[in-house]
């Protein structure tokens, strides 16, 4: 590991949850003691070894941890230049990184002696992997899905149901996962007394950016010391598909101290920037406050908040998490962009030359690598986040590509 | 010289009335609610995301947006009442995004210019009181904060520390437009907060006939009604003022039978 020095990239974020001018806590006073409660829990989980060992213990057997560490060699072929590896966190059980983070928030939900469980989905990866922990654990769990979301991911929302969840379809708004947000924090407004909220992505309320990182970070970490024993280095660039940017900062997280690691988040750029048709919170959004952080949001000048889209249900979000948003600002963190055309040819260029067929979100990151690799030397090494497989976005693609099944 | 806050909370129990600007014909709607006796006014900012509200307010919202409603729209209306009823305490209530989105410092200049009286910012908790709080308070506008069922003893000073104009009790931990809470725990925690601060104390959420706002009226200072409005305007659209002047009649001379002789 790094050492953490006083300049160090890895000591935020400040005791109130602050990343530079981000993060924070912005929430409806009802939710504010709780919020400190859970600080306060995490705070002394983190310090035990008894939490850490019950972690580490359910992510090697339950989710099948550590992912493996792989040099895909057609792929780089095909490109031309730096050397493409892939973190495989698509072979995670549920076949997402999100199911790392659900571990972790559920053993502290525990720890707080909370019995219900809430959380907001998507494309539904999320809804699945929180369906997944609390069947494994026997609480009772409700999520809360955009009713846009319901009908375009049907096979998610069965599979929720067979694990034992109730999918509440959230017809405000747009209908999609700010909405399904939106009405997640509006149960739990209500139930604080025996609710555990478990957030997605690495937003929200301070502690949970923090708390979402930490329990992300075994990407990186596992990615770190692979890279190391298999070739003797680190890694030249780090890449990773950015919707709320958990993946993404899970992996990077470890390697912030690293200087000669660069790293690249790769937003999506739905029909292009152009437009409105887009959820690159960064590039095309500004500082604001949305559910529960201050952070680069899509959003008009008099602050309401607009509508992302992204071929990518999991990447189709207006916001981003604040850490990326103090990454971007500090220049420690590239951030780039891809369209949904460019992740359509990065899904297709995966299946073809490696075997593997990834979810939209990172194809994302694979499009950015499409640009990227060829420009590096061959001897360079780009390290991705393969962060979940494609059997979710079968049907996505096809009728993208015209294709009737 | 005393604030309007002051002068109304003098007379004794108060009655709040809340509408979200840009639903329905707000100015005439507002007019109503002052002629049927409403003493202090909130004027609802929309936001696209009203995280802390019911259907009822969350469809107000979206239906303000709809027509386009912006922010210098509600300004307009704030400026346009504050002429027209130059003694009636005006809070603009909202979220934090819209407020902030120019800078604070722009926001509280304009409600400024606007004869605004108090802001409550939903999602600003008094931990972020540096994106909104200074600046308010530099132009002598009150920054109301909400008190909750779950803020407990240890947490109030931190609450009222920087706020002024009166504190808004929520009454119920959830979201506005659901049922009303237990009158014992209404008395129990508006007297806990009491042993706190001067400030008047009002207590919001789920208040809709006159029989409860008399009950509450008997312990707090002030009584905060909105879905009961917002339901009228939805129902009577252009026709909603006599509705509305004809509940807050009721609600008014409950609101008031409390107040000493
Ligand atoms: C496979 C996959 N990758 C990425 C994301 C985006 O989330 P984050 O940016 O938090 O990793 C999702 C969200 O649903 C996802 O399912």
């Amino acid at each position: 590991m790094s050492e953490h020095t006083p300049n160090s990239y890895m000591n935020q974020p400040d005791e109130r949850g602050h990343f530079g001018q981000f993060g924070g806590r912005y929430v409806a006073e009802t939710l504010m003691p709780l919020i400190l409660d859970l600080e306060a829990e995490y705070r002394k989980a983190k310090a035990d070894p008894e939490f850490k060992a019950e972690f580490d213990d359910l992510l090697e057997h339950y989710v099948g941890r550590p992912s493996p560490l792989y040099f895909a060699p057609r792929i780089t072929e095909e490109l031309g230049g730096a050397q493409v590896w892939f973190k495989r966190d698509e072979l995670n059980h549920t076949g997402a990184h999100k199911i790392n983070n659900c571990i972790g928030q559920i053993l502290l939900a525990m720890r707080m002696g909370k019995t219900r469980i809430i959380a907001e989905t998507g494309a539904g990866q999320h809804g699945v992997a929180t369906a997944t922990v609390c069947a494994r654990f026997g609480l009772p769990c409700t999520i809360f899905m955009g009713a846009t979301d319901v009908k375009r991911q049907q096979p998610n929302v069965f599979r929720m149901k067979l694990l034992g969840a109730q999918v509440v379809p959230v017809t405000s708004g747009r209908a999609t996962l700010k909405d399904a947000m939106n009405e997640a924090l509006r149960d739990w407004v209500a139930n604080v007394h025996d609710t555990f909220y478990i957030i997605g992505t690495a937003a929200g309320p301070h502690p949970y950016p923090e708390l979402v990182r930490d329990f992300q970070s075994v990407i990186g970490r596992e990615a770190r010391a692979q890279m190391l024993s298999r070739t003797g280095r680190l890694p030249d660039l780090l890449v990773a598909a950015i919707g709320g940017g958990s993946n993404a900062i899970g992996l990077f997280h470890p390697f912030l101290d690293d200087p000669e690691v660069k790293m690249l988040g790769v937003e999506a750029a739905g029909h292009g920037l152009d437009g409105d048709e887009h959820a690159a919170s960064l590039a095309g959004g500004f500082p604001g406050v949305l559910h529960g952080n201050k952070t680069y949001l899509l959003q008009d000048e008099d602050g309401q908040i607009t509508e992302g889209h992204s071929i990518s249900a999991g990447l189709d979000y207006p916001g981003i998490g604040p850490e990326h948003a103090w990454l971007k600002e500090s220049g420690r963190v590239d951030y780039t962009y891809a369209t949904d055309d460019e992740a359509l040819d990065a899904f297709q260029l995966l299946c073809r030359t490696e075997g593997i067929i990834p979810a939209l979100e990172p194809s994302h990151a694979i499009a950015a690598i499409v640009k990227v690799a060829p420009t590096m030397p061959k001897d360079a090494i780009i390290c991705a986040n393969l962060c979940g497989r494609g059997d979710k976005d079968i049907f996505t693609v096809a009728e993208a590509l015209g294709v009737e099944m | 010289m005393s604030t309007r806050f002051e002068t109304t909370f003098a007379k004794g129990p108060a009655l709040v009335c809340f509408i979200t600007a840009g639903d329905g014909d707000t100015a005439a709607n507002l007019d109503a609610l002052v002629a049927g006796g409403a003493d202090v006014i909130e004027l609802g900012m929309p936001f696209t995301d009203p995280m802390a509200d019911g259907p009822a307010i969350q469809a107000a919202n979206i239906r303000a947006l709809n027509k386009g409603t912006k922010t210098a729209d509600v300004l307009k209306l704030a400026t346009e009442f504050r002429a027209r009823h130059p003694q009636v305490p005006l809070v603009l209530m909202g979220y934090a995004n819209p407020m902030i989105r120019r800078g604070p410092e722009w926001f509280a200049e304009e409600a400024s210019k606007a004869g605004v009286d108090g802001v409550i910012s939903v999602d600003l908790a008094p931990e972020e009181d540096q994106d909104l709080g200074p600046a308010l308070r530099d132009k002598g506008i009150s920054l109301i904060r909400l008190a909750t069922p779950t803020t407990d003893d240890k947490r109030i000073p931190a609450v009222l520390k920087g706020s002024s104009g009166f504190l808004y009790y929520v009454s119920v931990a959830g979201i506005t437009g659901k049922q009303q809470a237990a009158m014992a725990s209404i008395e129990d925690n508006v007297q806990r907060i009491k042993s706190h601060t001067d400030l008047p104390v009002a207590v919001g959420f789920g208040v809709r006939t006159p029989e409860q706002a008399a009950e509450i009226a008997k312990v707090a200072d002030g009584v905060v009604v909105g879905s009961a409005f917002i339901d009228l305007v939805e129902k009577h659209g252009p026709d909603a003022p006599q509705h509305l002047k004809a509940l807050v009649e009721g609600l008014a001379k409950a609101v008031h039978s409390a107040r000493k002789a």
